[in-house]
């Protein structure tokens, strides 16, 4: 395929990523709303956010870093897009995928987490500081029971490209990661609910905790980023699960069943239950997750 | 420079604060914020401002609407996202958590709650206003980006209502930040805080919410106000 076709349709998908991402975020807060009793926000509601962000007059800065921490998140958001195969079989839709993208998509889930902390360490905010360390204490919490299941799939599947994980699933649902490997695909789906960072597990950035995280200090323009990167991650992390564990998809309506239905799980165990305290979901992370990640790696092993 | 002048020099930089603090007359000024000189790890000795340092003392600008179309664009946006500051100020703040409940529901006007200034453009001074308060309400109105609209709730931001001749409390808010909005009542209920938000949405779509430059025009006038009221002014004039 031309190169600039190729272009052309990384932006496309970074388009339909990004609104797709914004749509399913808000039909989850309409959702909370209505389990609540509330009509809750409009369905334009975060496109609306996005331009009023952009629209803000004032804008200060606290330095270089302050600039460059949205940037790296954006850069960390899209990067995972970049090499990510979207739909299985349709070379657009196969963005930059190689051999090995398995490493440096876990590697760019880190990026954009780094940068901001970068960022917000700038901004000066002791409630910023606060949101990195406890941001970065649960990251790590959950990083190594996610890499500790990856690495599991990788060995099962001899390959580290996630096209090839992705072909090997292929052939009807039994041939699922989550039926061939359920332990390992029980380690990745149990801490995908600390990358989603919905309720157990969403201290870091609660409006409603003292400090909400490390975007403290972050307005307008620099917000806007880090909403649109935000919305981004979100699907990108759901279609990280879905090549991973759940077959991959090979048509745009099959993606947005899979996407919809993984980021629902995480969205229903955090309509369900309470926040934990940083302490606590560390604590919960290196329990069962962790194990299952162990005996995953362990089965292949021998 | 050797430890021996480093030393003396601190000895020096003592003996004078000391001096200082025996002579000079009394200010609101904490020590820790006071200027002086210290000597960086690397013995080079360097002069600190802290109240400068920590905030910026820059006085606001008037910040224009641009392109008419544009702006009417953007406007229609700003009144369609409404982000409220969550500082509960006086008794009316008890008035707005039922505005998140599923009888009053100010999310479906998109009005949203923001725990920081810094992404907030509506600040709702909930009824009376202690001097106290009032210079933390300073603050973090100057913190908030332009445009950013004042609601003032209850009776007691217009006249002082029922604590009119209190000793502690202000009489009225708009000598000291600039109003967008009143809602008059001794409490007002949910509803008219509801209706308030649409009036400042109409506002905002005629483009007629351009308080954040009054305040950079009229800033002198405003900082006398408002030094008048408070005695312990230990902070720079505009800090953002």
């Amino acid at each position: 395929m031309n190169i600039y076709v190729k272009i052309a349709y990384t932006f496309l998908g970074l388009m339909i990523v990004l609104n797709w991402g914004m749509l399913m975020r808000v039909t989850f807060r309409k959702i909370g709303a209505r389990m609540a009793g509330r009509h809750g926000v409009p369905f334009r509601q975060p496109w609306i956010d996005l331009i009023k962000n952009i629209a803000v007059r004032t804008t200060l800065t606290h330095g270089v870093m302050f600039y460059l921490g949205p940037v790296f998140r954006f850069s960390g958001a899209v990067g995972l897009f970049l090499f990510m195969p979207i739909l299985f079989g349709k070379e657009a839709w196969m963005n930059f995928s190689f051999e090995g993208d398995l490493v440096l998509i876990l590697y760019f889930q880190l990026f954009g987490m780094l940068g901001m902390a970068l960022g917000a360490g700038e901004g000066g905010q002791p409630h910023s500081a606060i949101g990195i360390s406890r941001g970065l204490a649960q990251h790590a919490a959950v990083e190594l029971p996610m890499t500790m299941g990856i690495i599991a799939l990788a060995i099962q599947y001899q390959t580290l490209s996630i096209s090839e994980i992705v072909a090997a699933q292929q052939g009807g649902f039994l041939h699922w990661s989550f039926f061939t490997n359920p332990v390992a695909s029980a380690a990745i789906m149990l801490s995908a609910l600390g990358a989603f960072g919905y309720s157990p597990f969403n201290l870091v950035k609660a409006p409603n905790e003292i400090p909400i995280g490390p975007p403290t200090e972050y307005h307008g323009t620099y917000l806007g980023v880090l909403m649109t990167s935000g919305n981004i991650l979100g699907v990108m992390e759901t279609i990280l699960f879905m090549n991973l564990v759940f077959g991959g998809a090979t048509n745009w309506f099959e993606l947005i069943i899979k996407s919809f239905l993984i980021y629902f799980y995480a969205v229903f165990v955090g309509m369900v239950f309470p926040r934990f305290r940083i302490e606590q979901s560390v604590a919960w992370f290196f329990k069962i997750p962790l194990l299952l990640g162990f005996i995953a790696i362990l089965m292949y092993s021998f | 420079m050797s430890e021996l002048n480093i030393n003396s020099k601190v000895q020096e930089m003592l003996e004078r604060s000391e001096q200082n603090a025996k002579n000079s007359e009394k200010t609101f000024v904490r020590p820790e914020d006071e200027v002086r000189e210290v000597v960086a790890p690397d013995g080079s000795i360097i002069k600190i401002n802290p109240l400068y340092d920590y905030f910026s003392g820059e006085r606001p600008k008037e910040e224009k609407p641009k392109n008419a179309i544009v702006e009417k664009f953007l406007n229609w946006a700003r009144s369609e996202s409404i982000w409220v500051l969550g500082f509960g100020t006086g008794c009316g703040s008890i008035e707005i958590p039922p505005l998140v409940t599923p009888r009053y529901d100010m999310f479906r006007f998109g009005v949203q709650m923001r725990p920081t200034p810094r992404q907030s453009n509506a600040f709702i001074i909930s009824g009376y206003l202690s001097v106290k308060t009032l210079k933390r309400v300073i603050r973090s109105y100057e913190q908030m980006p332009s445009p950013k609209y004042v609601i003032a709730l209850g009776s007691c931001t217009i006249n002082g209502g029922m604590y009119y001749d209190s000793y502690s409390t202000i009489n009225r808010l708009d000598k000291y930040i600039p109003v967008d909005v009143y809602i008059a009542g001794c409490m007002p209920r949910p509803e008219a805080l509801l209706a308030g938000f649409g009036k400042l949405k109409e506002l905002i779509k005629e483009g007629k919410a351009e308080k954040a430059n009054e305040y950079a025009r009229n800033f002198d006038e405003y900082k006398a106000n408002q030094k008048k009221i408070i005695k312990d002014w230990n902070m720079p004039d505009y800090n953002w």
